[in-house]
């Protein structure tokens, strides 16, 4: 009997152990000191707002481990030393493995400001970051939330629901604009200050100030403006966790770097989830991806690998969700901030709600390459098809019904948007 | 777009609780005793208060916020988490429901021919009304029922008014109630009060409505004249065919989150208590052994009761019918389970108690549901984040997500299609649909080429 080692408690590691176990009887061991149980991490912010209890977010009844012999280590992972196929742990016992997987997911960025360790200063990535902010923001008046990503405007949404006044600032010259087109980020920019949230855009930290006693006091930006605060939320990315394994002998970059099959340079020792850099990444994938499906599909992969049936990665066709206060966005395929070269797109937005619709089609062989949706619900499975199978912008168009996947009764925008399709296509031929 | 502002309680919000609060005040005082010159006035200024004050509140309440899920809290709120407040809260309406069934008379129930007093005695002047009878303990708490369930299903309205599919449902919830089964029955025994009473709610079918085949309401049917035959052919064709029939194109949602006045209840004034529901695997094994007991039992029941019509005899192996059968199931499930604890314990065990373990109707269209009807919850491929709003907003506690996190559709008997998890889940992953057999259990979904 094999013992397989799996390092991180989270999505993907949690996959590879499930799946595993149903293969087959390898004795599975799960290192992790974050949570007793596996979580849902992408529930923190509804755990802090009081839409649900903390075991609301753990998918499995805590028996089902023990039902299904998981052993669950509550431990940290100090080294690994591939040489003698050990690691060793924080309470100084070590562990023997035949195969071991790296799912230790990622860490909430720092980029060495002046004050960033102070008092006060927090992400949001693991529970002990909830833990904190729940104790901390009965005393808050003011937060700046740093960083215009995902997680900032999930932390944003929190702090509201407390009534805590929160200034956002944005690198960037609209939120999110790296990945969202300027329409889209617009709209969100419209979204963030209807909840009166000071949006401060073309603007970075420079330096936290001490209250002089390890507190946090107050934030300077990149305007010279200094603004009272009494927490600062650092969301400005996050790296894969992985400190521990430099000069293990595994090959790191920013994350482990894995090839197709998951695997390291070292044999036995796989790498999955948020933590594993690519080497060749596939379908314009990034080399690191930081979304809970990806962390899912490549439990799924490394276990059947493991239990004998060596597979490659094969994540399909991106796709992504978010929401943002009360608007919800889905993508599939892939739409860049900016077109590329053989990119024509086809935007419809709605007069009066945040409603929008983004089409990314090829300029030549017309086909639909991606879309980007907001406040309506798309079917995955169609979309990925019609991706798949490269069908015209003008079927998509025409289809766009199919595709819909709104709860019943709600309003159709389809013929608007068709209509608003067709005036377009005319005004390009003429 | 909305100017969205801080959760604060405004004089306006104020103003509606105290208008309300007064409103209840007027009904409590009476049950101390306190009488009124001029009931009709007091029950007329009383109820409006309620109904008014409650709308102003929600009004006010929702509007300031932009529509969307308004889930803030409801963990930290005693009332709705099973803190003090709502363990005062269940042990108030536990001993309403007590009193209600078997002591009315501390209600001011008129007995052996009294006249009414206190609270009943309150209500007098509108039974006058629908009947020129004075009114009875049923007739007052139908109409708190029908009140509340019009109040605060406004009140849900305005919760969910981002949601068509919540908004269309609960107004059809809010007519049901009203119309069919307050208004147009009150009106027709009015008309009919020189017959002996049946039931006139036409959509309330065996076996939710136990007593359907009792010999007392068979006969007081066929001496109902032609309105007591129209009741009793529809009654059965109620049963036989349209429960069936709507059930296999829709799913139980039909009856259970649309019309039926228990589902009603839970909807509107049980909203607030639906995520207190256990989501346990335990909890849906012994959901599994109760329902569908309960369902055999009054099955054998009514076979006996029937068996007893028919053959004219008063018992059955020997045993007296009413003192054995009919009787004790009216006492421990149709009061007790559905009353006592469906009711009385929302704010403890979730608002479908009664709906998830104890209902025949529910049990009878959940077997339909489970294994030849169209409806179905659809996972939308892959975008399930786990997060686990679905599971602990469902009221019938369903875990959702445990379906939803596999791209696998959700069919289960007990679903009553209220679509909240559809409405909670924050990756817009599931949606209820009505669609071909095939396919419908198992699997949908592929990301993998
Ligand atoms: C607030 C928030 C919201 C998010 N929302 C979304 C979303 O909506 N959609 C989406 O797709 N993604 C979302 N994500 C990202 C998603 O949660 C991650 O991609 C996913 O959790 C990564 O899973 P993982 O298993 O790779 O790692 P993790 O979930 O990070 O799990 C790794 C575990 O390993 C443990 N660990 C680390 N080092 C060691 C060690 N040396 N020894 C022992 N244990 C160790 C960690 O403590 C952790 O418990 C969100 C993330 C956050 C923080
Ligand atoms: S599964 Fe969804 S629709 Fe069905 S009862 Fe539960 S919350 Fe309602
Ligand atoms: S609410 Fe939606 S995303 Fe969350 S677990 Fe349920 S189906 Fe998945």
């Amino acid at each position: 009997m094999k013992h397989i080692v799996i390092i991180g408690n989270g999505i993907s590691g949690i996959t590879a152990a499930r799946n595993i176990r149903k293969k087959n009887d390898n004795r599975i061991t799960v290192i992790s000191e974050e949570s007793p149980f596996f979580f849902s991490r992408t529930a923190l912010m509804y755990v802090f707002m009081g839409h649900m209890k903390f075991e609301h977010t753990q998918p499995y009844e805590n028996d089902f481990w023990e039902k299904n012999k998981i052993d669950l280590l509550h431990d940290t992972v100090l080294k690994v030393d591939p040489n003698q196929k050990s690691v060793l742990l924080k309470t100084g016992k070590s562990l023997q493995y035949d195969d071991l997987i790296i799912a230790t997911g990622s860490k909430s960025n720092k980029f060495g400001w002046p004050g960033q360790d102070l008092d006060g200063v927090q992400g949001l990535y693991h529970k002990q970051d909830l833990e904190k902010l729940t104790k901390s923001y009965k005393t808050i008046k003011r937060a700046v939330i740093v960083g215009g990503g995902l997680i900032g405007i999930e932390l944003a949404e929190m702090l509201l629901s407390k009534n805590i006044e929160v200034t956002m600032l944005v690198r960037e010259k609209s939120f999110w604009n790296g990945v969202l087109p300027n329409e889209e980020s617009a709209m969100i920019n419209e979204l963030i200050k209807l909840h009166h949230i000071d949006l401060q855009l073309n603007t970075e930290l420079i330096e936290i100030k001490d209250s002089g006693t390890g507190k946090v006091k107050s934030i300077v930006t990149s305007k010279n403006e200094e603004i009272e605060c009494q927490l600062v939320g650092l969301t400005v990315g996050v790296t894969p966790n992985i400190d521990f394994l430099k000069d293990s002998g595994i090959e790191i970059e920013r994350g482990v770097l894995v090839n197709e099959f998951l695997e390291t340079n070292v044999a036995n020792v796989y790498a999955i989830g948020d933590c594993a850099q690519h080497r060749t990444p596939t379908g314009g994938r990034k080399p690191i991806e930081q979304v809970w499906y990806t962390g899912r599909i490549m439990g799924e992969t490394v276990a059947n690998s493991i239990c004998g049936n060596r597979s490659d990665y094969q994540p399909g066709i991106w796709f992504n969700s978010a929401k943002f206060f009360d608007v919800e966005y889905q993508t599939y395929g892939w739409v860049w901030a900016k077109p590329k070269e053989n990119e024509a797109t086809f935007f419809w937005k709605s007069k009066n709600e945040f409603k929008s619709l983004r089409l990314i089609y090829d300029k030549i062989g017309n086909h639909i390459l991606g879309v980007n949706v907001f406040g309506i619900r798309l079917r995955h499975e169609v979309f990925d098809q019609w991706i798949q199978e490269k069908k015209n912008i003008e079927y998509v168009i025409d289809n766009l019904k199919t595709a819909n996947f709104d709860p019943e009764f709600f309003k159709h925008h389809e013929a608007e948007i068709k209509n608003q399709f067709d005036k377009s296509t005319v005004c390009n031929l003429i | 777009m909305v100017d969205i502002q801080p959760y604060k309680t405004g004089f306006l919000q104020k103003l509606g609780l105290s208008l309300s609060a007064l409103g209840l005040l007027i009904l409590a005082v009476t049950l101390f005793g306190v009488e009124f010159e001029n009931n009709g006035l007091l029950l007329t200024v009383s109820l409006l208060s309620i109904f008014v004050g409650t709308s102003i509140y929600a009004i006010k309440t929702y509007i300031s916020l932009p529509a969307g899920i308004k889930n803030h809290g409801i963990w930290f709120n005693s009332l709705t988490s099973k803190g003090l407040l709502g363990w005062i809260t269940a042990v108030i309406l536990t001993g309403f429901y007590v009193v209600l069934y078997w002591f009315p008379e501390y209600l001011g129930q008129g007995v052996k021919g009294a006249a009414n007093t206190n609270l009943i005695a309150l209500f007098n002047p509108l039974s006058d009304l629908f009947t020129g009878k004075p009114a009875t303990q049923w007739f007052v708490y139908g109409t708190l029922y029908t009140l509340i369930i019009t109040t605060l299903g406004i009140k849900f309205i305005l919760k969910y008014r981002h949601n068509r599919y919540q908004i269309i449902r609960t107004i059809v919830v809010i007519i049901a109630q009203l119309f069919l089964a307050y208004l147009i029955p009150n009106i027709m025994e009015g008309l009919n009060s020189d017959k002996a009473y049946f039931a006139m709610d036409i959509k309330y079918f065996w076996p939710l409505n136990y007593y359907f085949f009792n010999d007392w309401h068979l006969n007081n049917m066929v001496h109902g004249g032609s309105l007591g035959m129209v009741y009793l052919v529809w009654g059965i064709i109620g049963f036989l065919v349209i429960t069936p029939f709507l059930t296999y194109y829709f799913g139980k949602r039909w009856y259970c989150s649309w019309v039926c006045g228990c589902g009603g209840l839970a909807e509107t004034a049980g909203d607030p208590f639906r995520h207190l529901s256990d989501k346990s695997v335990r909890a849906w094994k012994i959901e599994r052994y109760l329902i569908y007991g309960i369902l055999l039992l009054i099955t054998l029941i009514t076979l006996v009761v029937l068996y007893g019509y028919f053959s004219g005899s008063s018992t059955f192996l020997g045993l007296d019918i009413y003192t054995y059968f009919t009787h004790p199931y009216g006492f421990l499930i149709g009061a007790a389970f559905s009353g006592v604890v469906g009711v009385g314990f929302y704010p403890i065990l979730g608002s479908r108690v009664w709906c998830r373990f104890g209902c025949p109707m529910a049990a009878y269209m959940g077997i339909i549901q489970r294994f030849k009807s169209r409806f179905r919850i659809t996972t939308n491929g892959g975008q399930c984040i786990s997060c686990g709003n679905c599971s602990t907003y469902c009221e019938m506690g369903i875990d959702v997500r445990a379906y939803a996190q596999k791209g696998e559709n959700i069919v289960r008997a007990s679903c009553v299609g209220c679509g909240i998890c559809s409405a909670v889940c924050p990756r817009g992953v599931l949606k209820l649909e009505n669609g071909k057999l095939e396919g419908r259990i198992g699997k949908t979904f592929s990301y993998k080429k």
